[in-house]
């Protein structure tokens, strides 16, 4: 039998203003095991701590129960009170009889009663606890970012300051990302080439940086702290270490009718290619699908007029494996198909283009040199039409549009309308919107600056459809204010396309299993006190991969994903939570059901002998929980029908005897 | 609210959820009947979502409606305006007492090609 102290704290008036504390320290007496019962004033203050500390020394209490406010709010403190008495912290029990008692009822008598009801559940529980000791595992000091846009890029740049190595793994063959194909940033209008490219740099140069480009993640194993991770470098034909980046081979290469990815295919490169200009690292790689070497084996010129003998076109996919404490996870987003939208025309003309088109076309590094002209026949636009929520809250079907709001579309939009108007004032612009949304530091004002100063006509309603007919566009839209149809002999129209994940992120999340939404945005722990911390241990989130972000929102996820990171790294240790599951093995039938609905994959099997009870011995399948990755949930706990999965601080018994106290 | 028990039926008979609309306007705008209507689709969908039922019955905009289902394609939030449209259409039809017909008025329009079904049906029909 255990020796229960009990302490009832007033909070002031906060409890004792609805409960009459001193009839519930006096309940709580006679309760099985409760030796000590007391009330004060403040039990999380010195005095209280005191009072707890020389009545577990005095009445040589193995348990006891605070009456107090929720066990988010003081668990911790009295937990570390009971320890500095010589008491295990996992013999304290909160009975919650602030939040769910005294601040939802108004009535004295009931709420005293039901402190009484919630005390004695507590000692119920505390009679059935028993001494727990967290794990300790040790931890990789090296950290792994997925994805190398600007939220990678920032993230890996924060970690490698403090001092801990970190590799990032992109798929393309530079690092960069969205950001890099940008034009302008809002609401500043600072040169996106300008303020990415010194940070990509930063990345090449950093001793504790190193990049993995073209490559990707194949397989996770471990858990937090230890990492086991394969990476898939694909074969790029190139050298790298060699390779300086002259592009000799690439003015040499005769296959130049290469879509050209980077330009979103509005022009063509060679074969062997630099994606553009600072291109980190700046390493050419040869296109498998369009080489005529490596298809045909025939041409070889890019090895011929290659001073540095870096061409290797028996270069193979190699794979690497590496130990990380931390993943983080940047993968970043793609603006959805607009294959489906028939209505826009976008695949009849060559003059209907997204907006990420659009960037490319004003973009001085782009497929025009920035002159803003038609892609279909070079000739500067006089209309420009619009249309925001392309694929964005819609509801009507799944697949064609996304129900949530892309967050960006608003400000981008704003800004191409603005530069445009700057640029070529003979330009008349139009935009169709739903609502414009510019919540952001000097948002509102930018986009009002478009209208106010620059001209663009906002107009409230949404584009019908576009007809293309000769070389004008024919634009048929609402205005919602006005009540009227219009129709706009348009030059060119740029459509405000939805934004998703990129398609890599699904798998990503498997191997992770780090759970997403519906959308396949990756959810975080807490949507609003965790934002930058996946469910899984171990596993951070960075920009676009967890939801719509514009730059400046990313950069500072991305900065804080990496102090989370740096946080874990610093420690030699990790502590673990020791209310975790574990399998009574006599009892495990091996059935999966546990490993199926584990959500952090904890849950391992093992075959096992066991003796039985004629002496032969009979090997068995039974579970195996990993206390470094059991996040104490309790699910296999629910899902395991023989009742052989069982939690630590949370067993199936003590939860029954609490149940039983109440009931009583 | 105007007219609850005809907004209930309207809803209830088109199956469409006005509340459901986000004021886009996309209705509107792919609409190709649109000059000739008093009430544009999305008109259709906020009047009723409000109760405004009775102007919608009285306007020719019903009969202007071609059933074209573009704004049904169309609407991002599957809204379907058209089958609104449709209801309120319905509604005026079978309004009672807003028969354009009497039954004394039914004989001087008889020939032998009307079928014996049709002439009893409206007999039955305005003399209501």
């Amino acid at each position: 039998m255990q020796r229960v102290g009990v302490f009832v704290c007033w909070c002031g008036s906060n409890i004792a203003g609805t409960v009459d504390v001193q009839a519930v320290s006096e309940a709580l007496k006679n309760e099985p095991g409760v030796v000590f019962s007391t009330n004060y004033q403040y039990m999380c203050s010195q005095a209280g701590q005191d009072i707890i500390k020389d009545a577990i020394a005095e009445h040589k209490l193995t348990g006891i129960v605070v009456c107090s406010c929720s066990p988010r709010m003081h668990e911790a403190t009295f937990r570390k009170t009971a320890a500095a008495a010589g008491l295990n912290p996992y013999m304290v029990e909160i009975a919650n009889i602030r939040e769910q008692c005294s601040w939802v009822h108004k009535d004295m008598l009931t709420g005293t009663e039901k402190a009484i009801i919630l005390g004695k559940a507590a000692v119920a529980k505390v009679n059935l606890n028993a001494p727990l000791t967290p794990g300790e595992s040790p931890v990789t000091k090296r950290a792994l970012v997925i994805g190398g846009g600007i939220a990678g890029i920032q993230t890996a740049l924060d970690i490698a300051d403090a001092g801990f190595p970190v590799d990032i793994v992109e798929k393309k063959p530079t690092i960069g990302g969205k950001m890099a194909q940008l034009d302008k940033t809002f609401p500043t209008l600072d040169c996106a080439a300008c303020i990415l490219t010194p940070k990509m740099v930063d990345v090449a140069q950093n001793e504790n940086i190193r990049i993995f480009s073209y490559s990707e993640v194949t397989e996770v194993k471990g858990f937090v702290g230890n990492f086991d991770v394969t990476i898939k470098k694909h074969a790029r034909f190139v050298k790298e270490d060699i390779c300086t980046g002259c592009g000799a081979c690439t003015e040499k290469c005769p296959m130049k009718k290469v879509p050209n990815e980077f330009n979103l295919g509005m022009d063509n490169r060679s074969a062997i290619y630099i994606p553009f200009a600072q291109a980190v690292p700046k390493v050419a790689t040869i296109d498998p699908n369009y080489c005529n070497m490596l298809k045909k084996g025939k041409c070889g010129l890019c090895a011929k007029v290659c001073a540095a003998g870096a061409i290797d076109y028996t270069q193979k996919d190699e794979y690497i494996s590496e130990k990380y404490g931390a993943i983080v996870v940047a993968t970043g987003f793609n603006p959805i198909s607009m294959d489906k939208f028939d209505e826009f025309a976008y695949n009849q003309s060559k003059d209907v283009i997204t907006s990420l088109e659009f960037e490319r076309l004003t973009n001085a590094a782009g497929p025009t040199a920035g002159k803003l002209v038609r892609p279909s026949d070079g000739k500067h636009p006089h209309t420009i039409v619009f249309v925001q929520c392309v694929g964005s809250r819609c509801s009507a079907c799944a697949e064609k549009g996304k129900e949530y709001c892309s967050k960006i579309c608003c400000m981008y939009t704003a800004k191409h309308a603005m530069l445009t108007r700057d640029k070529y004032p003979d330009t008349e612009v139009y935009v169709f919107y739903i609502d414009v949304r510019t919540p952001g530091k000097n948002f509102d004002e930018f986009y009002r600056r478009a209208v106010e100063e620059y001209g663009v006509n906002y107009i409230k309603g949404m584009v019908g459809k576009v007809t293309p007919e000769g070389d004008k566009l024919k634009v048929q839209a609402s205005d919602l204010i006005a009540n009227k149809q219009l129709h706009i002999d348009a030059d060119l129209v740029v459509l405000a396309a939805a934004i998703e994940p990129d398609k890599s992120a699904r798998p990503l999340a498997t191997m992770l299993t780090a759970s997403m939404d519906t959308n396949d945005f990756f959810t975080e722990a807490h949507p609003k006190l965790r934002p930058v911390e996946s469910p899984t241990a171990g596993v951070f989130l960075s920009g676009a991969c967890q939801g719509p972000k514009d730059i400046p929102e990313t950069v500072s996820q991305a900065g804080a994903a990496a102090s989370k990171v740096i946080g874990l790294l610093a420690k030699d240790k990790l502590t673990g939570n020791p209310c975790v599951a574990h399998s009574n093995e006599l009892m495990c039938n091996g059935c999966s059901s546990c490993e199926r609905v584990c959500p952090y994959g904890a849950i391992s099997y093992e075959d096992k002998e066991f003796r039985m009870p004629d002496r032969t011995t009979k090997i068995r399948r039974v579970a195996v929980v990993n206390p470094a990755v059991c996040q104490g949930c309790g699910a296999c706990t629910v899902a395991c029908p023989s009742g052989a999965m069982d939690l630590k601080g949370f067993a199936s018994a003590q939860i029954i005897a609490e149940v039983d106290a109440i009931c009583k | 609210m105007e007219n609850k028990y005809l907004q209930e039926e309207l809803i209830r008979i088109s199956g469409v959820n006005p509340k459901k609309c986000m004021r886009c306007g996309k209705c509107s705008a792919t609409c190709p009947a649109y000059d000739e209507m008093e009430y544009h689709p999305h008109q259709f969908v906020n009047m009723v979502e409000s109760g405004d039922i009775e102007p919608l019955l009285a306007s020719k905009s019903l009969y202007r409606c071609l059933s074209c289902f573009a704004c049904i394609d169309r609407c991002p939030r599957g809204v379907e305006p058209a089958k609104l449209v449709e209801a309120v259409r319905l509604a005026a039809i079978r309004k009672q007492g807003a028969n354009h017909l009497t039954a004394d008025k039914v004989p001087a329009m008889l020939d032998e090609d009307i079928p014996q079904q049709a002439i009893v049906s409206a007999f039955r029909k305005y003399s209501k």
